[in-house]
């Protein structure tokens, strides 16, 4: 190994530590944590507005704080924050250098400067486009432009990423396969390749329509491979926070995956089949044939849910094999009971899993499915279904693992401790209710990205039935709630990286509790079945549900008009 | 752990637990449900949205509307014609800023062919509170038969964001018994 | 159920190198870049391209 690049070693977990790459995994989640921030401000004013009774922000206010918000949480926050996950990853989980460090940071530049350019775009007010830009509504060039630079810049990462895998297998850094949770992240980061590819086809033609040099962009064409993009861009986040599912369950109980092939597989339904979901934004377009559809929104025969589920059952089911090997084996639950709800790790991943599951998840497979669809497009629902996976799922994991971050990688003691241990509550509990409240309000018919729903200014009149006020209040009042969570885990982080204790070259961090790696209790693949009767319990209230919540919405679908 | 390397050097031999197995068989079958599920629909269900769609030049729609609208208009209400078009005639609905154009009146469980086109932007077709929603694009004519099933007054929402009056876009069907 | 410690043995994971001694999906999952091959693939023939083909189908109204 070449001299000239830096390591330490980490006292906690034993691993090498590319300084490099402990400095860009830094970098990249302070960026995603600032955008997070300004993000979730935006997010806060929109369910003010959103709130009858406050109906807060006026209405050309109202778009550009939705545009913004979605752009900068949805976009910003979550791919700066997969960044520092693929370094970790990669470079830490692998005891090896980074392979292109430069390469890594001109692409840092790069998607802080495009993330900065649309988000100037759009506060100059001339860009209030959504997050969509669904043509031939125009934005400004510079909020193209923006998207284009940051997509560049993370496409590095991505590559970085993968010339990190190539230089660790070359230089035997670990021995036989990568780690799981890298696996993880190397799922995450081909889903990104395609997101980026496919956000590249359309959106440079799209920054020239905006200059004047090219005449026309079809729309359905636009919305076709803009979807690539933006749907996407969101099973990245799947894949990622899966990923951090089980490093968590891994650092902080020392669980081992019941099954390598298993988990592993999983993670291949995703790279194949994650993507085709694009299509659930499809279903109510002109001209697409229902074996396009079906196939497609089905993830080709819902393998990628498949993938899914199996993760829902591994990872608890990892978590109770390794709590039950520790002598918690009273009962169905004991292990969970016991488990440790006061790290905000653990508390933050095990919410995430399971809002996840039962919020975003079922809601996002009844919703793709062809004919249901129909009465929850660009509803409320959507709104309510992708804050149950991006915000309960993705946001909370990776809250949950800032907490373990801060102390291994930022290397100070985690400060204000109540409030880190209230956090992942208060924040998690806030977005479950979000993303049920707007459900409701979508099955009850309320239009998405609305700035008003008593159509006091239309021509026509029209009333929503008053339950869906009661829900848009109960949605503004857990935002408020959520907001508040959030801020609670900026002031954290902030706190902590900036003003907190640096710990010594060598001293352990007492909190959050990580055990040694030599605690790792669990063998997978031992001969006897794992026993996790508490898992089969979960997961079985979980299928029922799904299997219920599935077919009431085909009886809702059976009583609206006849179509065809 | 799953941080790091497995510790079997060949770990796809490794056996499957019950528990997991029966798992993903359930997990499978369940998924080959929904599968055939959307399938037997388009057999079976009632709600299933038509592929029929034409490339049309925004003018080239308005003037299929007109042609609807001075043929059948029965009324004027708020501004807007309102149009009793012939039960199993082709009905035209115009999505413009910030408009759904004309009002129609049509008859209980009767069959009409409902054309759908935008003239400038993406707006969304939110009949409510049915709730049937379809999205518009300039452009392209969507073409799909409904029969209505109810008697009564239903409002048309904009639930795709076409600008600052987007939460002004209301349009009206009746549907007479 | 199979006693699963016969694969393990004493000596480090990675003793023997030799790629051709494992399982053909292992490999395959061993292979980032014909997963990502696979993964751009996948969806860029059946969701974009078939469906850009759709959409160029779309008649012109007559």
């Amino acid at each position: 190994m070449s001299k000239i690049f830096d390591f330490r070693t980490c006292p906690t977990t034993g691993l090498r530590v590319d300084r490099t790459a402990e400095k860009l995994i830094k970098a990249n989640a302070v960026a995603a944590v600032i955008f997070l921030a300004i993000g979730g401000l935006f997010g806060l004013l929109v369910a003010l507005t959103r709130w009858p009774a406050v109906h807060f922000l006026p209405a050309d206010w109202f778009y550009l704080a939705l545009t913004a918000h979605g752009l900068d949480v949805l976009l910003v926050w979550i791919i700066f924050f997969e960044m520092a996950v693929l370094y970790f990853a990669s470079a830490i989980l692998l005891n090896c250098r980074l392979a292109g460090a430069r390469w890594a940071w001109t692409g840092f530049g790069l998607m802080l400067t495009g993330a900065l350019v649309t988000n100037v775009a759009v506060l100059r007010g001339q860009s209030s486009v959504m997050f969509t830009s669904y043509v031939p509504m125009q934005a400004e060039p510079a909020f193209y432009l923006g998207i284009i630079l940051f997509a560049v810049g993370a496409l590095i990462g991505c590559f970085v990423f993968f010339g990190t895998l190539v230089v660790a297998r070359r230089e035997k850094t670990y021995a036989g396969s990568i780690p799981l949770v890298t696996f993880g992240a190397l799922t995450a980061a081909i889903i990104a390749v395609f997101t980026i590819a496919s956000g590249a086809i359309i959106l440079i033609p799209t920054l020239l329509w905006s200059l004047g040099l090219v005449a026309h962009i079809d729309p359905l064409v636009y919305k076709t491979i803009w979807w690539a993009m933006g749907h996407s861009s969101q099973q990245i986040n799947v894949s990622a926070h899966v990923a951090v599912w089980y490093a968590i369950a891994a650092m902080v109980l020392g669980a081992k995956p019941l099954s390598e092939k298993v988990s592993r597989t999983a993670f291949l339904m995703y790279i194949l089949f994650l993507q085709l979901a694009s299509a659930h934004h499809m279903l109510v377009e002109p001209g697409f044939s229902p074996e396009w559809k079906i196939f497609n929104t089905s993830y080709a025969m819902y393998l990628a849910v498949l993938g899914s589920m199996i993760h829902g059952m591994t990872v608890p089911g990892s978590i109770e094999a390794a709590q039950r090997a520790r002598g918690l084996t009273k009962g169905l639950f004991e292990w969970l009971r016991k488990a440790p709800w006061g790290n905000p790790a653990f508390a933050g991943m095990f919410m995430s899993l399971v809002f996840f599951g039962f919020i975003g998840g079922i809601s996002g497979v009844v919703m793709g499915t062809e004919q249901i669809n129909m009465i929850m497009h660009n509803t409320l629902y959507v709104p309510g279904h992708f804050h149950g996976t991006v915000v309960a799922g993705t946001t909370l994991a990776f809250m949950a693992i800032t907490y373990l971050l801060i102390p291994l990688i930022f290397r100070r003691e985690l400060a204000m401790r109540k409030l880190a241990t209230w956090q992942p509550y208060i924040f998690g509990i806030g977005v479950a209710g979000i993303s049920i409240f707007m459900m409701g309000a979508g099955t009850l018919g309320v239009a998405r990205r609305h700035w008003d729903m008593t159509f006091a200014d239309a021509l026509l009149p029209f009333d929503y039935p008053s339950v869906a006020y009661l829900m848009m209040a109960l949605n503004g009042i857990f935002a408020v709630m959520a907001a508040t969570g959030g801020l609670m885990f900026v002031l954290v982080v902030v706190r902590s990286v900036f003003f907190g204790r640096r710990l010594a070259e060598n001293e352990k961090p007492s909190y959050p509790e990580v055990p040694p790696q030599a605690a790792a209790v669990a063998h997978y693949g031992s001969a006897e079945s794992p026993h996790i009767p508490g898992t089969v319990f979960l997961v079985g209230i979980f299928f029922v549900a799904f299997v219920l919540y599935y077919f009431v919405n085909w009886k809702y679908l059976s009583e609206v008009w006849p179509l065809s | 752990m799953a941080i790091t390397p497995p510790t079997e050097r060949i770990w796809w031999r490794q056996p499957i637990a019950k528990v997991e197995l029966v798992w993903i068989i359930i997990a499978f079958t369940w998924g080959l449900i929904m599968f055939f599920m959307m399938i037997f629909w388009h057999g079976a269900g009632e709600q299933n949205l038509s592929s029929e769609a034409y490339q049309i030049k925004p003018e080239r729609f308005a003037a299929h509307a007109q042609k609807m609208i001075d043929d059948h208009q029965v009324r004027i209400e708020g501004g807007f014609p309102v149009v009793h078009p012939p039960p199993g005639s082709d009905v035209y609905l115009i999505a413009r800023l910030w408009q759904w154009w004309p009002i129609l009146e049509l008859e209980k469980d009767q069959s009409y062919r409902l054309h759908l086109s935008s003239m400038d932007w993406q707006h969304g077709f939110s009949l409510q509170p049915v709730n049937i929603n379809l999205q518009v694009h300039p452009g392209y004519e969507m073409v799909l038969t409904i029969r209505p099933d109810q008697a009564g007054e239903f409002g048309i929402v904009c639930n795709e964001f076409c600008g600052i009056g987007h939460h002004m876009m209301v349009g009206k069907i009746y549907v007479a018994e | 159920m199979t006693d699963n410690n016969n694969d393990r043995g004493d000596a480090s994971p990675a003793a023997n190198d030799d790629q051709e001694m494992l399982p053909l999906m292992q490999r395959i999952l061993d292979n980032p870049f014909l997963l990502l091959v696979l993964g751009v693939a996948t969806p860029a023939v059946f969701y974009i391209i078939w469906g850009i083909i759709e959409i160029t189908q779309i008649p012109i109204a007559d």
